[in-house]
């Protein structure tokens, strides 16, 4: 078998009493979608920003394309090929579409020490950036200013920069929110096709993508990973029926 | 042209055609008044940098005006009085030429910015807003307390520095080179902005999280924009101490630090010419209602609450309206 690209052994993060991740493993191969399920308040978020580096855990390790990068900042593990996109929309409001695209870019590139030429001008950036936008179906919108655009739109610029980072790995968190059906579903068909690039890690409450898109599922629960394997397996295990699923069911 | 850009340029051109009309009328004071406005603006494009494109608040930029300025005072203090800086390990005489004054300027207010900078950039909100400001007092109480430069009495220097080929003692050529410094360093200045360092800059001021994802510092990116900052303000106290031929711990308290944030938030924070038009504006006060009453700051205040409650792109941003992303 193929080694893991992303590799979180048994992570452990408390604040005060609670703890909100517990003794978490997870493992991302590539060319795979990871979904990370659960109900409100199971941790989720928490675990993602310890993947991207906001959050120090405190204790456990993850791994990265065979090196710890525990102990590396949020900028280290991005340029090292960490994509993440925001669960609430995380964009510099005043810029345009296409500025926000553009950073991005040149966030890939590095080359951000310089000081003399006009950064919109700069066409490997700028095909760059439009290219992303392209791909997200945002290109049309590209003079708009962020602050301007809607909720939906907003989550596929966050993929759009995730895209322009030319990531190992992405780590999204709950890209569908807000969506509505046939973004949501457009967006299904984008992420199914975006697996071969680089593998997902996928927080998501939007069911039918989930179970449309994964291959593997797990679910956590008070911060716990109560069961992980395909989504048939998510379906008919019992303490997901009763932890999860159940209580959607009765909702 | 857009109203931004036919307003910037009306402002900039205000400057040299007072100085000419004053060169006419024969009215000196004039032309120094307009010599003051550009040099203050220059030190308010310094803190724009930091301000305006990293929304970093620094309450202690008088701190590199000041620099600047004993930069000049202390160099030229040994030219005129035939004493050298040091003796050992080398040599090191005084000067009176006003380019080695400023790459000198340059140069200790940029070191001094990468040290306060270091350490006050660790911190944010009001926490940094205090920090530069502890800095700032801090050099000022230095340069109170050291004799061998005036202390509270500062430096007289008693014949203006020399500018190759230009007689600097004639109000109108001084203005000129003051004015041209103004141009370059604002043209500098815009072109900063636009550059791939002025936009993730700016994105760090709308969302450090952001820059962060996409794999850049903040932190660096804040460092290096209070280092030009501190550099560019330091350039303007070394002329704002060779219009007075005076330099005087007055140039590092805090309350300099204040009226230079007035520059840039009076013609409007992040505005390319907005500390331009608020020296301007500041010196026409001054001047206007000082005649009037000694107590003309009272209209200054109520000016800049009028200005901070509804206009806030300043009077730049009042005029020319929001401002529509460079793109």
């Amino acid at each position: 078998m193929t080694e893991p690209l992303l590799q979180i052994k048994s992570l452990n993060k408390s604040f005060g009493a609670l703890k909100a991740t517990d003794d978490v493993s997870l493992t991302l191969y590539p060319r795979e979608i990871h979904a990370l399920i659960g109900p409100n308040g199971a941790g989720k978020s928490t675990l993602i920003k310890q993947v991207a580096g906001g959050l120090q855990p405190n204790s456990g390790e993850i791994w990265f394309d065979g090196r710890d990068v525990t102990g590396l900042s949020t900028v280290a593990r991005a340029r090292s090929g960490l994509g993440r996109t925001f669960q609430i929309s995380s964009l510099a409001m005043e810029y345009t579409v296409l500025q926000n695209a553009v950073l991005g870019a040149l966030g890939h590139s590095g080359a951000v020490w310089r000081f003399f030429n006009p950064v919109m001008g700069n066409a490997p950036l700028r095909d760059a950036a439009i290219a992303a936008l392209e791909r997200v179906g945002l290109v049309e919108h590209a003079a708009k200013r962020t602050a301007d655009l809607s909720h939906g739109q907003r989550r596929l610029l966050e993929v759009a920069v995730a895209l322009t980072l030319q990531p190992r790995v992405f780590l999204m968190d709950e890209p569908m929110a807000g969506l509505g059906a046939s973004g949501s579903k457009r967006l299904t068909e984008f992420l199914d096709g975006l697996r071969t690039e680089a593998p997902i890690l996928l927080v998501e409450h939007d069911m039918d993508a989930v179970f449309a898109l994964a291959d593997r599922i797990s679910v956590l629960v008070y911060g716990k990973i109560i069961a992980t394997g395909t989504a048939e397996e998510i379906r008919s295990d019992p303490a997901v029926r009763e932890a999860y699923l159940g209580e959607e069911d009765a909702a | 042209m857009s109203r931004a850009t036919l307003l910037n340029a009306a402002l900039f051109l205000m400057l040299p055609v007072t100085a000419l009309a004053a060169l006419v009328l024969d009215e000196p004071f004039i032309i120094t008044l307009a010599t003051k406005v550009a040099i203050l603006a220059l030190a308010g494009v310094g803190l724009n940098i930091a301000l305006g494109l990293g929304g970093l608040v620094s309450l202690g930029h008088a701190a590199f005006f000041g620099i600047g300025g004993y930069a000049m005072g202390i160099l030229a203090h040994h030219a005129q009085t035939f004493t050298p800086l040091m003796e050992a390990p080398f040599l090191l005489e005084g000067t009176k030429s006003m380019p080695v004054i400023w790459v000198v300027a340059v140069i200790a207010g940029a070191l001094a910015a990468l040290a306060i900078g270091a350490l006050s950039l660790r911190t944010s909100g009001v926490y940094f807003i205090m920090i530069t400001l502890a800095f700032g007092q801090m050099l000022y109480y230095f340069a109170i307390s050291w004799p061998a430069y005036g202390g509270e009495d500062g430096l007289s220097i008693y014949v203006r520095n020399g500018f190759p080929g230009l007689n600097t003692l004639d109000p109108i050529q001084f203005f000129v080179l003051c004015f041209v410094i103004l141009a370059l360093v604002l043209f500098c200045a815009g072109r900063l902005a636009a550059a791939p360092f002025g936009l993730a800059l700016s994105a760090a001021r709308q969302n450090a999280e952001r820059v962060e994802t996409v794999g850049l510092s903040p932190y660096r990116l804040r460092l290096l924009a209070f280092v030009i900052s501190g550099a560019v303000t330091a350039l303007a106290g070394a002329l704002f101490a060779d219009l007075n031929r005076f330099v005087s711990p007055t140039m590092l308290s805090w309350h300099m630090s204040g009226e230079i944030m007035i520059f840039v938030i009076l013609g409007g924070v992040g505005r390319l010419f907005g500390p331009v038009a608020g020296a301007a504006l500041f010196i026409l006060l001054e001047h206007v209602l000082g005649g009037l009453s000694d107590f003309w700051h009272v209209y200054l205040g109520l000016l800049l609450l009028l200005v901070v409650l509804f206009a806030r792109g300043g009077m730049i941003g009042l005029a020319a309206g929001r401002e529509v992303a460079h793109d």
